[in-house]
C-alpha cells in the first residue's frame, strides 16, 4: 500500500457568488489545486467529485462528466452524494484509489451552489438529507433536527445556549482573516444569544450561512510526489466512515453521533495514532450543537463534556486544541457538497504553514477532519500528518 | 400537482395511525421498526409481526421551528417533537400548546394522531398533551 499525500489545494471565496454557475466555481477550485500542487491535468486519473443538491438547484443531474470538462482533465469521473459528507466521501474514495495503485494522481472535491434559490427552497433542499417519511413529513428542518439534538444534549448532560455561543463566537473569530470566509467578522457571544430563533434552542448564530462554492485537492501517491519532484509535504495517514439509522428517531441516543465514533475509530487506527496525538481539528459544524458532538465522538472529550470546550478555552485558536481555525462551517460558510474538500484543504494548509492561522499551531504535526452528512447518518474523518 | 403517489406501507401505517391503531413491526429478538420494512434494521430477521402501540407517548427531545419549509410555511411556529412509544419513537408536530420553549418539557405525556398540516392539509403525524398533567 502505497502512502498518499496532498499534492495541492484550490478554493473558491465561500459566501454568495449570484453570478456563477457550479462549473465556474468548480473550475475555479481545480485551477487553484493544480497551480498550487504543481502537477499537469493530463497527470489526473480519477476525478471524485462531491455534490448535494445540484438537481434542484441548478436543473443539472450528471454533474461528473460537466466537472472533469470544467477542470480540463480527460478521465473516468463519479459524482459522490452523502447530503454535508459528499466531498468528504469523494476524497476518501481518491485516497483509496491511490493507495490501492489504481491511479497516482486523483482530483477530489466538490461544489454547492445554494444562494440562487429562495431560502425557503434551501430549507426544503436541505431537509431532503432527512428521511422523507417519517421526518420531514413530520416538520423536521435541517436546524430543527439539530435542535432536537440540543435539547436532547442539554436534558441529558446539562448545558446551555451561552456554551453553544462561545462556539459561533470562537469560530467566527477565527474566520476573520481567512480569505475563504463568507463572515469574517466578530460575533459576540451577547449577539449570538440575542439573535432571533430559527429552531430552538438554536438561534440565527447556532447556524451555518448558504453559501455557494467548491474545494478541489490533487492527491498523490507518495513515489509519484517523489518521481516528479512535487512538493507535498502533507500526507493522508487514515481514513474512516461509519454509518447510522437515518431517522434521528431510530438512533440509540438522541444527543451522540456513533457514526462519527466509528468513522474516527477507523480513521485512528489507520493512522496509528489516537485523540491524544491530535494537535489541531476542522470538524462539522453546521450548527454549534454539531461541534460539541465531533468533539465527543473524535474522542477529545467524554459524551457530555464537550459542551463548555469553547467556552472554557480548550478549542479557541490559542487553547491546548484549537477546532476549526479556519471559521468552520459556521463561519466560514458551508457549500453542503464541497465542505469535506475544503476542511482537508484547510487542514493541509494548517499543516504546511501557509494558512493565515498557522501560526496559532506553528508546532502542528497531527489534523483531523470531521466531515458529517443530515444529522449525522453519515461521517468521514481524515487524519493529516506532516510527513516525516 | 397531480395527486401524490402513493407510499404503500407508510400510507397504510399512517391510516392506522389516525384511526388510533398505530402499530410498529417488531422481530424475535424484540427490535421495533416502522413500516416499509422486508427485514428488520437491527438484526436483519424477516420475521416482522405487527404490534399494537399505546396511544399514549413520552417526550424524548423537542425543538420550536421558526423557519421552514414551503410546505410548512402557514405551520411555523411549531413545536416538533421525537416521542417514545416503547418499541419504537414516533417523530411529530406537537398541537395544542402555544409554541415556545416552555410549551413542553422532556418527560411530558403525550397522544399521538393525525391531522392536517395547516399550509396544505397534507396528513400530519400529530401528538397532543395527554390529560391527565
Ligand atoms: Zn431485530
Amino acid at each position: 500500500m502505497t502512502d498518499v499525500r496532498v499534492a495541492g489545494v484550490g478554493l473558491t471565496r465561500f459566501g454568495s457568488h449570484p453570478d456563477r454557475t457550479g462549473r465556474d466555481l468548480f473550475a475555479t477550485a481545480a485551477l487553484r489545486a493544480f497551480e498550487d500542487a504543481g502537477v499537469p491535468r493530463e497527470d489526473v486519473e480519477e476525478l471524485n467529485y462531491g455534490n448535494f443538491m445540484g438537481a434542484l438547484a441548478e436543473h443539472q443531474g450528471h454533474q461528473a462528466p460537466l466537472m472533469a470538462e470544467a477542470a480540463g482533465v480527460s478521465c473516468p469521473s463519479t459524482r459522490y452524494e452523502e447530503a454535508c459528507a459528499s466531498a468528504g466521501v469523494a476524497v476518501r474514495e481518491a485516497v483509496r484509489t491511490v493507495r490501492a495503485g489504481d491511479a497516482d494522481v486523483a482530483l477530489a472535491g466538490g461544489m454547492e451552489r445554494m444562494t440562487n434559490l429562495p431560502t425557503d427552497e434551501v430549507t426544503e433542499g436541505l431537509a431532503i438529507a432527512a428521511d422523507d417519511l417519517f421526518e420531514v413529513r413530520a416538520g423536521v428542518t435541517f436546524p430543527g433536527a439539530y435542535a432536537l439534538m440540543a435539547t436532547a444534549y442539554f436534558d441529558a448532560y446539562g448545558g446551555e445556549r451561552e456554551d453553544l455561543a462561545h462556539v459561533a463566537a470562537k469560530n467566527h473569530a477565527n474566520a476573520v482573516p481567512n480569505e475563504y470566509a463568507q463572515y469574517r467578522k466578530e460575533v459576540s457571544v451577547e449577539e449570538a444569544l440575542d439573535a432571533p430563533p430559527v429552531a430552538e434552542p438554536l438561534h440565527l448564530y447556532d447556524a451555518c450561512p448558504i453559501t455557494d462554492g467548491a474545494s478541489a485537492l490533487v492527491i498523490v501517491s507518495e513515489e509519484y510526489a517523489a518521481e516528479h519532484d512535487v512538493d507535498a509535504p502533507v500526507a493522508v495517514t487514515g481514513t474512516g466512515q461509519g454509518t447510522d439509522r437515518m431517522s434521528l428517531a431510530d438512533r440509540q441516543h438522541l444527543a451522540r453521533t456513533p457514526a462519527a465514533d466509528d468513522a474516527a475509530d477507523a480513521a485512528y487506527a489507520d493512522a496509528g495514532v489516537g485523540p491524544g496525538d491530535v494537535d489541531v481539528a476542522e470538524v462539522h459544524d453546521c450548527f454549534t450543537i454539531a461541534e460539541v458532538l465531533a468533539l465527543e465522538s473524535l474522542g477529545f472529550f467524554d459524551p457530555g463534556e464537550g459542551i463548555s470546550a469553547a467556552r472554557d478555552g480548550v478549542t479557541t485558536a490559542d487553547g491546548d486544541l484549537p477546532v476549526n481555525l479556519s471559521g468552520g462551517l459556521k463561519a466560514k460558510g458551508h457549500p453542503v457538497g464541497a465542505t469535506g474538500g475544503s476542511q482537508i484543504a484547510e487542514l493541509t494548509r494548517l499543516l504546511r504553514g501557509d494558512h493565515p492561522n498557522s501560526e496559532r499551531v506553528a508546532d502542528a504535526e497531527v489534523g483531523v477532519a470531521h466531515n458529517a452528512g443530515g444529522t449525522v447518518a453519515s461521517a468521514v474523518v481524515h487524519v493529516l500528518e506532516v510527513a516525516k | 400537482m397531480s395527486a401524490p403517489a402513493s407510499n404503500g406501507a407508510y400510507d397504510e401505517w399512517l391510516d392506522a395511525l389516525g384511526d388510533g391503531e398505530g402499530y410498529a413491526l417488531v422481530c424475535p429478538e424484540g427490535h421495533g421498526s416502522l413500516p416499509p420494512r422486508r427485514v428488520c434494521p437491527e438484526c436483519g430477521s424477516a420475521t416482522l409481526s405487527e404490534e399494537r402501540l399505546a396511544g399514549t407517548g413520552t417526550v424524548e427531545t423537542y425543538s420550536v421551528v421558526h423557519v421552514a419549509g414551503p410546505q410548512f410555511a402557514d405551520d411555523t411556529p411549531y413545536v416538533t417533537a421525537v416521542a417514545d412509544f416503547g418499541p419504537v419513537r414516533i417523530t411529530g408536530v406537537l398541537r395544542g400548546v402555544e409554541p415556545g420553549s416552555d410549551a413542553v418539557a422532556v418527560g411530558d405525556r403525550v397522544a399521538v394522531g393525525v391531522e392536517e398540516r395547516a399550509t396544505d392539509g397534507a396528513p400530519l403525524v400529530a401528538f397532543r398533551p395527554a390529560g391527565g398533567e
